[in-house]
């Protein structure tokens, strides 16, 4: 029995861990990669180990570091499955193990909000922060002539990263207009090593990127080829005349949606909060959750980015005890709130959705069908759900829960809050059933009772 | 103001909607409540298994009838019929196999009894360690999923009025009839029909009477899509697993494992001693399900009884006032004894008995 079991090794989580482990706390750490550094701070494969350091790699390791020489217990590859409190103690199923806890901290990160278009399940189409991890753990650019499109500051350090590991950025398409930009500037002053890390950026790159335009289709015969955009007014809705870009690979996402799995199923209360990235727990300024025990520190606390994240854990660890230190975290705030506005979704962002597009790509459900199930009736995540099986996929509804709700809200003109979640269910990630399960001596089976004749 | 419905469901699972449209089909107006969406309960989220050989044998008129119902909704409902084998693995649970298929064969099911042999033509990814097996060429499966999408859908057609996230918080009775009130609205009907699965013994005490109901918190798992390895209902002869794979591959895992939670409070959770015996069993008898991805798991809630019967007839010695429950089977024979009830509801004499929710009851013993 521990203390205190973190979810989640990223800069939240270790933070979290290492401030439990110095306020004399016993902890494990848990994550599903094998070494610390999340998705921001993600660990070089070995095979890059000797490539130049870059400003991530030297973050990470000096998280990976300080995370060595505390006494955090740590395990690695590890998928947890299934959370549940019984009376005070929080039983953390990791595969076939149960680990118990007195103190759960959920720090779980985030994923992205990818918009779904025509064609945007080509191969050669991949997500903007998928496209992070592919340079941060193998060096590896997703191809010759990239095209980077979509909203927020990912854009432009994704564009960056491809011409500084030799790759081309054929252009940066984005969302985002110059005054949007511009408002945001405003903010970033609170960080002049950022914000003069964002103006070299921006200027390498402004001569590529087409402001306030958006890809309209994704087409290729089986890759990616052309990418047809058009501008898009303030609503994002598309309008005027179509241009079209050649690439061989599209680097494409619409910012980050916290990562709420493991704290829904845990049972906080959650709610709907666009600047914060959409849904997420309900919490004090420490991170403490509805439930008692349960705390969540990080992206999946709401979208507010790296810089935020460390004291966002330390807080968290803090909060444990009732009269623990809050670390001020007011300027990060006001950054990564500042970064999470420039991809809160437009009402236009919907004339995207092309109505025979898939959006659920797991289980092939268009846009139309989705609509009519809703006009027929079916109003909530879960009727929807159940009538087209938008969502009963692999990934959860981890990629079209959020497009879903949008065209609710479209055709039902219900708040996002009213609109609410599907129910929350393990497992977390799909998990093989060997994995989870021991071996079945027969005769241990426990039989309740035969059922009645 | 508001009009007097001629009845008002408080359920709008297939029991609920059921009777509504056997009661509109007769010339009354009904209105459907539900507390969540239609179809979304019990009805959406069961494992779907039709199949004889895991129905009681009192029962077996009621679910032969049940299953010819579902054979008529055919597609709309993902209706199949497979056939299904129930396997015992050691010979006390042969003897009982023995025994219990026999009652229900001589009860009208189409059940014979199959060697090992003829068990691997069947299921040829079976594990080859049955001792003894029953088939049953009627069993399928229907798409529980699809219940609300159809039912929403019949109660449209037949211009039924639907109330959804309508949670009853008191029922009052006057000279005309009853006043369903959810916080400041107020349903007003001249009959009162309660079929809310789960939420029955809440919804009956609200008129005063307490019926010796217990949830059961039945567990459900379904898989990714798997190359086939099933092509029928696989049973087991304590009746504790049942499994078929759909057309799109997904597995379906179910037999009966309580979860925990009441449905006072939500909508219950799996419990991981029940859950992982429940998969155990499942690559027990079929051992390639252990590589296949689990991506989710649930509970549905199930009213109880002690003698384990359905719950139809009339609630108490109140007038107008009706019940409308099924433990064990109740998704066969749903859309069936759902038509019985609505003929009592008119006046009609029902073709089959029902079950007087107001007997006594006597502990069904367990074998």
């Amino acid at each position: 029995m521990y203390d205190v079991i973190v979810i989640g090794a990223g800069p939240a989580g270790v933070n979290a861990a290492i401030e439990a482990d110095n306020l004399g706390y016993s902890v494990l750490i848990i994550d599903e990669q094998g070494s610390a550094g999340g998705q921001v701070w993600r660990n070089k494969s070995s095979s890059i180990i000797d490539a130049p350091k870059t400003e991530t790699s030297i973050k990470g390791n000096a998280l990976r570091d300080a995370l060595m020489s505390s006494n955090v217990s740590v395990k690695y590859e590890a998928r947890v499955w299934h959370i549940e409190k019984c009376d005070t103690i929080w039983n953390i199923h990791v595969e076939n193990d149960v680990l118990t806890s007195k103190n759960l901290i959920i720090a779980t990160g985030a994923y992205e909000r990818i918009i779904p278009i025509p064609g945007w399940t080509l191969p050669g189409v991949i997500g903007l922060a998928g496209a992070t991890a592919l340079f941060k753990e193998h060096m590896m650019v997703p191809g010759h002539k990239t095209v980077v499109a979509g909203s927020g500051p990912l854009l432009f350090y994704v564009a960056n990263e491809i011409e500084r590991l030799g790759g081309t950025v054929e252009a940066i398409v984005s969302l985002n207009s110059r005054f949007d930009w511009l408002k945001s500037l405003l903010i970033m002053i609170t960080q002049p090593i950022l914000l003069w890390q964002g103006f070299k950026w921006v200027t390498a790159f402004y001569k590529k990127t087409i402001w306030q335009s958006a890809p309209i289709k994704f087409e290729g015969a089986d890759h990616i080829e052309l990418v047809k955009i058009k501008k898009v007014d303030d609503d994002w809705t598309p309008i005027g005349k179509e241009q079209i870009l050649e690439a061989d690979s599209v680097c494409y996402g619409q910012g980050l949606i916290p990562a709420i799995e493991a704290s829904r199923l845990a049972g906080a209360e959650h709610h709907y909060d666009e600047t914060l990235g959409g849904w997420v727990p309900t919490i004090d300024d420490m991170g403490r959750t509805s439930i008692e025990g349960l705390f969540v520190c990080g992206d999946n606390a709401g979208i507010l980015g790296a810089l935020a994240a460390p004291i966002r854990g330390k807080n968290a660890a803090q909060a444990i005890n009732k009269n623990g230190v809050v670390y001020d975290i007011g300027k990060f705030e006001r950054f990564g709130k500042a970064m999470t506005a420039l991809s809160i979704p437009r009402a236009g962002l919907l004339n995207l959705i092309d109505t025979d597009t898939d959006v659920c790509r797991c289980e092939g459900v268009t846009r139309k069908e989705i609509e009519h199930e809703i006009i027929t009736g079916a109003q909530s995540p879960n009727a929807i759900k159940s009538g087209t099986r938008c969502g009963m996929g692999p990934c959860g509804g981890r990629f079209c829960a959020d497009a879903q709700a949008m065209i609710n809200e479209h055709v039902t003109g219900k708040t996002r809050e009213d609109i609410g979640l599907p129910t929350a269910r393990p497992p977390l990630r799909p998990m093989p059933m060997d994995q989870i399960t021991e071996e079945l001596n027969y005769d241990d089976l426990p039989i309740p009772g035969v059922s009645p004749l | 103001m508001t009009n007097t419905y001629d009845i008002a469901i408080i359920g709008g699972g297939i029991m609920g909607c059921g009777a509504a449209l056997r009661i509109k089909e007769g010339g009354m107006d009904p209105v459907v409540i539900d507390q969540g969406d239609i179809g979304q309960g019990a009805s959406g989220v069961n494992a779907g298994t039709l199949s004889m050989q895991i129905k009681r044998v009192k029962l077996m008129p009621y679910a032969i009838k049940g299953h010819h119902e579902w054979q008529l909704m055919g597609e709309k409902v993902g209706f199949k019929k497979t056939g299904g084998l129930t396997l015992a693995f050691n010979d006390r649970e042969a003897e009982l196999l023995q025994e219990r298929m026999t009652m229900k064969r001589d009860a009208g099911a189409d059940i014979t009894f199959v060697n090992p042999k003829k068990v691997e033509e069947i299921e040829p990814h079976l594990a080859k360690k049955i001792v003894a097996a029953s088939f049953c060429p009627d069993d399928g499966y229907a798409n529980s999923s699809l219940s609300g999408q159809y039912y929403r859908g019949r109660l449209t057609d037949e211009n039924i009025d639907t109330i959804e996230r309508f949670q009853v918080s008191e029922i009052n009775i006057n000279s005309n009839g009853y006043e369903i009130s959810s916080g400041d609205q107020v349903i007003k009907a001249t009959r009162i029909l309660i079929a809310c699965g789960g939420s029955t013994k809440h919804v009956a005490a609200m008129l005063g009477e307490d019926l010796p109901i217990r949830a059961r918190i039945n567990t459900v798992s379904v898989t990714e899509r798997a190359p086939r390895i099933m092509n029928g209902v696989i049973g087991h002869a304590t009746g504790l697993l049942t499994m078929k794979q759909k057309d799109n591959g997904t597995v379906l895992i179910g037999g009966g494992w309580q979860g925990k939670g009441t449905p006072e409070e939500g909508r219950g959770a799996i419990n991981p001693e029940t859950l992982l015996p429940n998969l155990q069993l499942a690559q027990f008898a079929v051992p390639t399900l252990s590589k296949v991805r689990v991506v989710r798991s649930w509970t549905g809630f199930e009213a109880n009884v002690p003698d384990f019967y359905p719950l139809a007839g009339r609630l108490g010695e109140k007038d107008n006032a009706y019940i409308l429950g099924c433990v064990r089977g109740g998704y066969t024979i749903g859309p069936y004894i759902s038509k019985l009830m609505g003929d009592l509801i008119l006046g009609r004499e029902p073709e089959m008995p029902l079950f007087d929710p107001n007997r006594v009851f006597n502990e069904d013993k367990l074998i």
